[in-house]
């Protein structure tokens, strides 16, 4: 039974002496990640809650194809975003040494990360994708419908 | 002997069988493969979410004004707080869970039987705790009413805040309308037809509500659509009262699958859905907890020489933690 475990978070920055020591770490890690997002969702600073660049005008190829490069930033408010990426972080924490996936052989890592991770980012894409049609459907200049009555 | 046991003679190659090539056992696997589709369907459920709100981006709820309240301070406005806590038990019955898992392959039965008591006893405060806030948001807290085509009319008054700053106050629905009489009685079987009945009527019609708007010239309509820095567009007072007047249709207190006092009802659609069924999976997850708990307990684990069930049905409980990581951010903090 005995199963060897890898100590070390952070590529090796910090190494636990016992499998026991690493999750009390890592709970310590989720705890200050969780505490930052609710300190940021309480305060709202206002440097965070603007879109810091607008999108490139036109609708040409090249804008087309940046403005998808950096949606993150042209489309999406920098708080919304660092809680995103935060929300990732600690999704990586908890399967990665909660569910030992650290531990687990490459192949079978693989197979789960990867199935899920493309699977759902290409749900999402085509569901935001149609949320932005339907509202421009209801709010566009030219739009037939409305629901302001 | 020869007829019945085959011998193919490829045992020892690759794909002669009996190969781990993942090295973990049949059910680790099988539940792998089955954390890896409920992943699939949780995201897509958070992906209609987002759906809906960017169908409805400009006037979709502040969660921050829906989740304000925590168990025993009442009447204080305190967005994030309870949510944090209910965040923060999940992890830690994550917590206790692995201790249980690690416990498990030192083989030491005693260990094993706290932390899993420990982590049945966080997911039971943390479903309590989630039917506090349904129950909550059920219940409502300010009203409002609904216009013709579905929108939401919030009443308030601009004050001044402690730094002086002017802010606009909710006002309770109750805290102005005025009785009219003759109003309409709910239809119950005694006083009508006998074999039909109807739900209980709203607490107050949208005369009342506009008689007593009329009457107080401090209260202002807010409707649902978000201005340039985000909040909710108050109207002035002219416009207030012809909205209540000619669009004012229900009065809403609360939230369920029809109307939601807050705002668009999709959004209480989804918040019930998704809660409730990430709800459910940690109702499941306390059950199969329990039994692996007495499993324990009575010693099957000890005689089997593995504790690998805990492991098994550990994936599963935190599996359920890292939905709700993802639930907590983009119902709370989006």
């Amino acid at each position: 039974m005995a199963q060897e475990h890898k100590l070390e978070i952070f590529r090796g920055l910090v190494k636990f002496k016992s499998n026991k020591d690493k999750i009390w770490g890592v709970l310590i890690f989720l705890s200050i990640v969780t505490a930052i997002e609710v300190v940021l969702g309480i305060y709202k600073p206002d440097i965070l809650m603007e879109i810091w660049m607008d999108p490139f005008e036109g609708g040409g190829f090249f804008a087309t194809v940046g403005n998808i490069i950096l949606s993150p930033i042209v489309y999406m408010k920098p708080l919304n975003f660092i809680f995103i990426v935060l929300t990732i972080v600690k999704a990586y924490y908890i399967t990665w040494d909660f569910m030992h996936v650290r531990d687990e052989t490459g192949s079978l890592r693989k197979m789960i990360v990867w199935t899920a991770v493309f699977l759902i980012s290409y749900l999402v894409f085509i569901l935001l994708q149609e949320g932005g049609y339907v509202f421009n459907a209801y709010n566009g200049a030219d739009s037939l419908i409305t629901h302001d009555f | 002997m020869d007829s019945t046991v085959v011998s193919t003679g490829t045992e020892d190659k690759t794909w002669g069988g009996g190969n781990n090539p993942l090295r973990a056992s049949y059910g680790k696997l099988m539940m792998w493969f089955f954390i890896v589709s409920d992943a699939l369907t949780f995201s897509a459920f958070l992906a209609a979410y987002g759906f809906s709100r960017f169908k409805f981006v400009n006037e979709w709820p502040i969660a921050d004004e829906v989740f304000t309240h925590v168990p025993f301070l009442h009447g204080q406005e305190l967005p994030m707080i309870y949510v944090a806590f209910m965040t923060f038990i999940l992890i830690m019955s994550s917590v206790t869970m692995v201790l249980a898992v690690d416990a498990g392959h030192h083989m030491n039965k005693a260990k094993v039987t706290i932390y899993m008591f420990l982590t049945i006893i966080g997911g039971i405060v943390f479903v309590g705790s989630q039917a506090w806030e349904w129950s909550t948001f059920i219940n409502g807290d300010y009203g409002a009413v609904q216009t013709k085509a579905g929108n939401i009319l919030q009443f308030g008054e601009y004050v001044n805040d402690e730094e002086g700053e002017e802010v606009f106050k909710r006002i309770a629905i109750e805290d102005f309308a005025v009785t009219v009489a003759g109003d309409r009685v709910a239809h119950e079987r005694n006083n009508g037809i006998w074999f039909t009945d109807e739900a209980a009527l709203p607490p107050f019609s949208v005369d009342e509500i506009y008689t007593g708007l009329a009457a107080n010239d401090n209260i202002l309509v807010r409707t649902q659509i978000l201005n340039e820095e985000g909040h909710k567009t108050v109207l002035s007072r002219a416009e207030s009262l012809r909205q209540i007047e000619e669009n004012g249709k229900l009065v809403v207190k609360g939230a369920n699958l029809k109307v939601n006092e807050y705002g668009t009802t999709l959004f209480a659609d989804m918040f019930f859905f998704i809660t409730g069924f990430h709800g459910f999976h940690v109702t499941m997850g306390i059950i199969l907890n329990i039994i692996i708990f007495f499993n324990v307990v009575l010693g099957t684990y000890e005689r089997r020489g593995s504790y690998e069930m805990v492991e098994k049905v550990g994936l599963y409980w935190h599996f359920v933690d890292l939905v709700w990581v993802f639930v907590f951010t983009f119902f709370y903090l989006v």
